[in-house]
């Protein structure tokens, strides 16, 4: 009945492009994988690529060395801006970490299994980008050495942090984010770790992978056990895929500075950060399935699904500018209309529009099939967003600061070579540790790719067969 | 506490010792109502401009790359320390911390003492209160009873502490730049003395500068009367000398000329009488009297400012002219005409504008007239002698004198025509007739008329002798260089501007071994041995015993004194002598005085050059004191540096510069070009400023000076000559390719229709005491989350009242004295990072030609609801129980967040380790007091906190509440015009209260429910009605601004 009921003109819809390439096996798929690890030969650009990232590291760790050592005065903040690449990078990386959990968690729940051979490296990418971000509160503090008074402790000062203060919430949010992050990852590693330790040539990574394997030895409760956790844990991430950016949001939204104090600003941040992260895994996704072949496994399936999530969170960040210059207007408030008038027209102008220019008109390509399945196409429409993200920040924090109630007290700002010096190198740090994770650990999961082959289907029957 | 220094102490010491200007006005047409706005670039607003300042930062990498940071050269302090001897280079050896066997009379560690002495600045002592922690002075206050100060302090008595322990200050006898001991300087003094006595002194000269000190004119005369044929000449660069020819003009003598401001109705005022001025604490207290309106009492005075280079005078006045100095003459002798004042003709073809002519003139004139014996005309002493003596004859015409001014003999001990007598100096150095030169004070080599050329004279002397606190550019061309001993560190007495005597005591030995004046002139009369001590003590004894023109003496009471040890203690410790004061005296003007007076210029083509001292550095001898220099200068806002300041339209008319175009932030530097000599630096365009003019400060471009002043800025004495000492015309300005930055603390835009500065005029006031609340709004206090604090005992508040406020800096300087606060150099400047804790915010009102100007001080504001407490992650900004906003340093990590979300902007950070925690002589100049801020921590004003907690233990011992008026914050206290008041607002009688129970009354920002507990009196102008105010400022506030500030904004796109 159904058939005849479909009109005949109209064509069979196409099928969706697989997530995996046809003609793996169990065998080929773990071989695969996990020879980058093992077996295969260290490529060339591989040092290379890591020799530059750790270059940049250690301008990181310089930077680091003059920031403490001489004050952040070394950095361009003044008074009135006393934030400017520190609190922007670090929102910037907190944002692209989002991508990471919400393939993991998010996309586990809702059992969309494209999600399988990008959820690793984006987890790790999450975990690379909070490390990073976590630098910048720490440093951005006139006093980092006493970093640890934003801990609720027993001391004997007598003193709690200030539970008000949206830097403390920070704190929590920030550091759950991190664990959680961490423990999702690592126990979704265990039994690729048991994978690599029984495949292991060399004693050194056969004692390495076993310890880090925690004893997985694939039994049925093994299984279970393992499903449980990681179920638990996409459970527990999830809430934080919304709740990290709404409290970083916070940070701006608490205070009564226009441009910062703004209603919109939880759910435009996370969207915003979702935007940007998936940006990321799509500037790394595509150069590594390039190097290590893995057309098979990262397929135009995968691009195309992230390309249209970009699109749509695209969409909802350009609600939030166009919002936050209506209320600008509606409120008929002196120093809201002042805001969004100085950063239209003010002299950080070009700023402003660069950022629309990359995060409003650039995604609209996407919108094209044509666009979506181009790999060089996406490889810059995904740069830019990255680039336009950044700006988003720089024009949210800078901005506002930069002219607020008091003329008198208006100044401008600009990076200083310390600056950029710490942004490249949290750039450097975050590649060398995705460097040193597709050296050492597999970064596609192994079983859970094995999962998604035809061997993997198993039925009632066949299940009743074999007992 | 406060008395004379423990008996034996002084004993001890003694012996020790692009403007488009059509679009803009343009513009300005278009704006309705009163809008504000700080300065030029800012009232244009373009993108054009915008770029310039985004511009001023290319990689904004200037502070690493900068090699020695000013902010450094406390670092570099010590060192030099290290070399002159002080430091060690080895540990110090252990010490056991022992109390005294025998403590010291009247020393209890933790409780300062005060000691009254005074400062003199060319010739004129301010009476002062040193505050003096265990033997260190550390704070300058004024001296509430001397008639110079009355609790008041000007910018440079503040700084003068830091001065005292400078570790720039020259430090040992030096002969051609060689370290002697000072006995070598005797002797070889004693040599030429004695090849001088023989010939009675012919190739003597001595050359001070202004001398008002009874001892030391006295010894000089004593010293002089031996040798007969020896010279005394006195100059001094900044100060009298066209008020003292004016006077000559006018009466044929010099005559001290003493205002009294609170006895006039109507002012006319020409140039600056508010600040560099003589007696101008003691004017700007009386001024600001008449200032006032509080309830009913409305008897405030009108005054009319004609000035060439904006000052504070201006700036404050109902009615302000600005004209330049050629015409200013041509003004007052056109108003002393129309008084009927002899003054002449008036000069011809004086091209005033016709409302000027049609208008103004006549106005001010009648008001004028109408005012008889109650109005009062001044001229600053920056003018020419003729002001000077058209002023002396329009006070006659009026009926003033006795009145609202009187006059007095000249408080100098010899009045004499300073630059008459450097000329002949010059001459008989010239012509060889000088074999030993001794310079007391002063640095003529610098500050001597280029003309001169002094120092090319000075080469043919001998024997040259230089006396003073530094190693400068005339202890470089001399012989002999001597250091001299600061004020703080020598016996001495000086008279103030009404001549009253303060006798001036030393609060700690020297700490460089300088000597003062009085031993050198001693050394020079062959009695070297005599201590600055006993030849003032010598001076008075003889004077209590009728010798002379003094006594006899009496205290304040009319009793006399029963001896002379009772005397001089009583003098001490007041810090004046009673009845010193000089006595009131008639004088009648010259017949046809005014015949030689007029010269006016008539062509609007030669640009005129105007000198002013530098209201931070005055005439240089500031500057090696970072506090001064860092001190933004009024209006200007400029810190570090002079400038060349012209007029917006003489920018545009003569060098197409338009203001638009135009920033501090990237200004071109310019030549200068003056009677054959040429200085070059950075232009600055300033609204208000008089056309076809240009004004430059005196005092920069220092050669050699010390550390902090050396290099900065460009030394417009080489422009100055002995007939343009205040003026000259005919000067170029070329504009050079090059471009600078300017440290300025000045903000970058207009104030956009914001209320921030609330100003009505008094008939206004007077017809709607609510006027000024017209457009406020203010939340109701419920609008607030969380409970309201309770305050059981005192909750302190503050009130500022912007009308008496006239932007003098004298707060800024005290503030930054009480509390520690550092420099930190032109580099951080210039990327905002100054860190005063009071600033005063400038803002303008009204057209660019001759706008009105408001002074603005801002410190924190002590919120109620304060929006920095709630995001502190760390409790380090916490609400105290007399509801004081604490900033608890220890705790701070620095997040900055308590920054972000103060809207007035008033916190400062340590963006480095600014304050100095090495240098040894810096260490005493602190406040033990205060907490002395390390690297990383946010701070701000307090409202003097560690002032309420010593109120607050007073209180205690006597079991009773801290009175009102018992906490001065600092601010308060250096305040000349009282416009600041501290007190308890729980206290429904104190006078905070009842000042913030004004109608004019309110708060900044108030709207955003901050609830300030520093609140302000509305600014009031009593504009003349006959005088349609060029400022246009009248009309309805814009409410809905978007289109008008869009367009502001993205004009020039």
């Amino acid at each position: 009945v159904a058939d005849a009921l479909k009109p005949a003109s109209l064509p069979a819809p196409p099928a969706p492009a697989p997530v995996i390439e046809p003609g793996h096996t169990f065998g080929s798929v773990t071989d695969k994988i996990s020879a980058i690890v093992l077996t295969r030969r260290t490529p060339l650009s591989w040092f290379i690529g890591f020799g530059i990232s750790f270059f940049f590291t250690l301008v990181l760790l310089y930077a680091i060395g003059v920031v403490v050592g001489r004050g952040v005065g070394v950095w361009g903040i003044n008074i009135p801006v006393g934030w400017g690449f520190d609190i922007i990078n670090f929102v910037w990386w907190i944002g692209i970490g989002h991508a990471g959990t919400l393939i993991s968690a998010i996309l586990l729940l809702l059992r969309q299994q494209w999600r399988t051979s990008i959820n690793r490296f984006a987890e790790a990418m999450t975990l690379f980008a909070v490390a990073c971000a976590g630098l910048f509160p720490l440093l951005h503090m006139g006093r980092p050495w006493l970093a640890y008074w934003m801990l609720p402790y027993p001391n004997t000062m007598g003193i709690w942090p200030q539970f008000r203060s949206p830097l403390i919430w920070d704190v929590f949010a920030v550091t759950t984010y991190g664990t959680v992050s961490f423990l999702f990852w690592y126990v979704g590693l265990i039994p690729d770790l048991a994978t690599l330790r029984d495949r292991a040539k060399s004693r050194l990574s056969r004692i390495s992978y076993g310890i880090l394997a925690m004893g997985w030895r694939g039994s049925a409760l093994h299984w279970h056990r393992y499903e449980t956790a990681y179920l638990l844990l996409a459970g527990l991430a999830t809430p934080l895929v919304v709740s990290v950016h709404t409290v970083v949001s916070f940070d701006f939204a608490i205070s009564i500075l226009p441009g910062w104090h703004a209603t919109i600003f939880p759910p435009y941040f996370v969207a915003g950060a979702i935007y940007s992260g998936f940006a990321m895994v799509m500037t790394l996704a595509i150069p590594l399935r390039a190097i290590y072949g893995l057309e098979d496994f990262i397929t135009m399936r995968h691009l195309e699904n992230m390309a249209k999530v970009i699109l749509v969170t695209g969409l909802i960040v350009a609600y939030g500018y166009l919002m936050e210059g209506f209320f600008g207007w509606y409120t008929g408030h002196l120093f809201e209309e002042f805001m969004v008038a100085n950063r239209f027209f003010g002299p950080y102008a070009p700023m402003f529009w660069t950022l629309v220019l990359c995060n409003v008109l650039t995604p609209q390509v996407l919108w094209l099939k044509r666009v979506r399945t181009n790999i060089p196409a996406l490889f810059i429409v995904a740069i830019i967003v990255n680039i336009g993200m950044w700006l988003e920040r720089y024009v949210i924090i800078v901005v506002s600061l930069h002219r607020d109630f008091l003329p008198s007290s208006w100044g401008m700002y600009a990076g200083t070579i310390w600056d950029w010096a710490t942004f490249v190198g949290t750039i450097g740090l975050f590649l060398t540790l995705l460097f040193l994770f597709i050296r050492v650990l597999p970064m596609i999961s192994i079983f859970e790719m094995r999962t998604l082959l035809p061997e993997a289907q198993v039925t009632e029957s066949e299940d009743l067969r074999v007992i | 506490m406060r008395g004379v220094p423990p008996h034996p102490a002084p004993e001890r010491e003694a012996s020790m010792r692009d403007m488009d200007l059509s679009a803009l006005r343009e513009r300005f047409q278009q704006l309705s109502g009163r809008d504000y706005w700080r300065s030029l670039e800012e009232l244009a607003g373009t993108e054009a401009f915008e770029e310039f300042l985004h511009r001023e930062f290319p990689d904004g990498a200037s502070e690493w790359i900068d090699p020695v940071g000013r902010r450094q050269f406390l670092k570099l302090m010590g060192a030099a320390l290290a070399l002159a001897g002080v430091g060690a280079c080895t540990r110090q050896p252990a010490e056991s911390i022992v109390p005294y066997v025998r403590a010291p009379e009247e020393i209890v560690p933790g409780r300062p003492l005060f000691f009254a002495t005074a400062m003199s600045l060319s010739g004129v002592a301010t009476g002062l209160l040193i505050e003096s922690h265990m033997g260190r002075p550390t704070k300058v206050e004024g001296n509430p009873e001397h008639p110079g100060s009355l609790g008041a302090t000007d910018a440079f008595a503040q700084a003068s502490v830091l001065t005292l322990y400078d570790p720039d200050r020259s430090q040992t006898p030096t002969y051609l730049e060689e370290i002697r001991p000072y006995a070598e300087f005797l002797i070889s003094l004693d040599a030429a003395m004695t090849a001088q006595r023989a010939l009675g002194g012919a190739g003597l000269r001595l050359l001070t500068e202004t001398i008002s000190s009874p001892t030391l004119a006295h010894q000089i005369q004593m010293f002089l009367a031996d040798l007969p044929e020896a010279r005394w000449h006195q100059y001094e660069p900044i100060g009298r000398s066209g008020a003292r020819e004016g006077a000559r003009l006018a009466f044929g003598e010099p005559v001290n000329t003493i205002y009294r401001f609170d006895q006039a109705d109507v002012v006319l005022a020409f140039g600056d009488v508010l600040s560099c001025q003589a007696g101008n604490l003691r004017f700007a207290r009386e001024f600001a009297s008449r200032r006032r309106v509080f309830g009913e009492d409305a008897r405030m005075s009108r005054v009319y400012a004609v000035e060439s280079s904006p000052s504070i005078t201006g700036s404050v006045a109902d009615h302000r002219l600005p004209l330049r100095p050629s015409d200013l003459i041509g003004f007052a002798h056109l108003v002393a005409g129309q008084l009927g004042a002899a003054a002449g003709p008036p000069p011809a073809n004086l091209a005033f504008a016709a409302e000027i002519h049609d208008t103004w003139i006549p106005a001010l004139v009648r008001d004028l007239q109408a005012h008889g014996g109650s109005s009062l005309v001044v001229a600053g002493d920056e003018q020419p002698p003729v002001v000077h003596a058209l002023a002396h004859a329009m006070n006659h015409a009026l009926g003033n004198v006795g009145a609202t001014l009187v006059y007095t003999d000249p408080i100098e001990a010899e009045p004499i025509d300073q630059l008459q007598s450097l000329r002949e100096l010059v001459d008989d150095m010239n012509a060889g007739r000088v074999d030993l030169l001794v310079i007391l004070g002063g640095n003529p080599v610098y500050t001597a008329p280029a003309d001169l050329d002094f120092g090319e004279a000075l080469r043919r002397v001998r024997l040259r002798v230089h006396h003073g606190l530094y190693r400068d550019e005339t202890s470089e061309l001399c012989h002999w260089h001597v250091p001299e001993s600061h004020y703080l560190e020598t016996w001495s007495d000086v008279r103030a501007f009404d001549g009253t005597v303060t006798v001036g005591q030393p609060l700690i030995a020297p700490l460089y071994g300088g000597r003062s004046a009085h031993e050198i002139v001693s050394a020079l009369a062959g009695r070297p041995g005599e201590s600055a001590h006993d030849l003032v003590r010598e001076f008075w004894t003889e004077a209590f015993n009728g010798e002379g023109e003094w006594g006899p003496f009496t205290d304040v009471g009319g009793e006399p004194f029963a001896d002379f040890d009772r005397f001089w203690r009583r003098i001490l410790h007041d810090g004046f002598i009673v009845g010193t004061a000089l006595p009131e005296r008639t004088i009648s003007l010259q017949e046809n005085w005014a015949a030689g007076g007029a010269s006016g210029e008539t062509s609007a083509e030669p640009l005129q050059v105007i000198f002013r001292a530098d209201p931070s550095v005055y005439d240089g001898r500031f500057a090696n004191n970072p506090w001064l220099q860092e001190l933004p200068k009024p209006l200007t806002k400029l810190t570090w540096e002079n400038a060349v300041i012209v007029s917006p339209r003489t920018a545009e008319d003569r060098f197409g510069i338009r203001a638009a175009r135009w920033s501090s932030q990237a200004t071109p530097r310019v030549t200068l070009r003056f009677q054959g000599r040429t200085v070059e630096g950075p232009l600055f365009l300033l609204p208000g400023h008089a056309h076809d003019c240009a004004t430059v400060f005196l005092g920069y471009g220092r050669r050699r000076v010390g550390r902090v002043g050396a290099g900065l800025g460009f030394d417009a004495y080489r422009l100055r000559t002995s007939d343009a000492l205040w003026y000259g015309s005919g000067a170029e300005i070329q504009v050079t390719d090059s471009r600078t930055r300017l440290a300025t603390t000045q903000g970058h835009h207009n104030m956009e229709g914001r209320d921030l500065v609330r100003a009505a005029t008094l008939q206004e006031y007077l017809a709607h005491p609510d006027y000024i609340h017209q457009r406020a709004h203010t939340p109701p206090k419920t609008l607030t989350m969380y409970p309201a604090y309770t305050y059981d005992g005192h909750a302190w508040g503050m009130s500022v009242d912007l009308n008496a406020c006239i932007g003098c800096n004298a707060c800024v300087v005290a503030c930054q004295a009480e509390n520690n606060i550092p420099t930190v150099g032109k580099d951080q400047v210039l990327n905002h990072r100054e860190m005063h804790w009071l600033r005063i915010d400038t803002y303008y009102a009204g057209h660019p030609d001759n706008p009105v100007a408001y002074h603005q001080p801002v410190m924190c504001m002590h919120c109620e609801n304060a929006p920095c407490e709630v995001v502190c992650p760390v409790n380090a900004t916490v609400h105290s129980f007399e509801g004081l906003n604490d900033q608890v340093y220890n705790r701070c990590v620095g997040t900055r967040y308590c920054s972000h979300n103060c809207p007035y902007k008033v916190r400062r950070f340590n963006f480095f380790l600014y304050a100095d925690f090495t240098t040894p002589s810096l260490k005493a100049v602190r406040n033990p007091d205060v907490t002395v801020r390390s690297r990383g921590v946010m701070e701000k004003c307090t409202f003097c906190v560690q002032r309420i907690n010593h109120a607050r233990i007073d209180a205690k011992k006597e079991d009773r509440m801290i009175r009102d008026g018992e906490v001065l914050t600092a601010c308060q206290a250096a305040c000349p015009t009282q416009a600041i008041v501290f007190g308890d607002i729980n206290d429904p009688e104190s006078q905070v209260s009842r000042l913030k129970a004004e109608p004019r009354n309110f708060g900044l920002l108030d709207e955003l429910n901050t609830r300030p507990r520093l609140t302000y009196l509305s600014a009031l102008r009593n504009p003349n009605p006959e005088i349609v105010p060029i400022e246009g400022r009248d009309g309805p506030g814009p409410d809905r601004l978007w289109f008008s500030r869009a367009d502001r904004l993205g004009a020039g796109k």
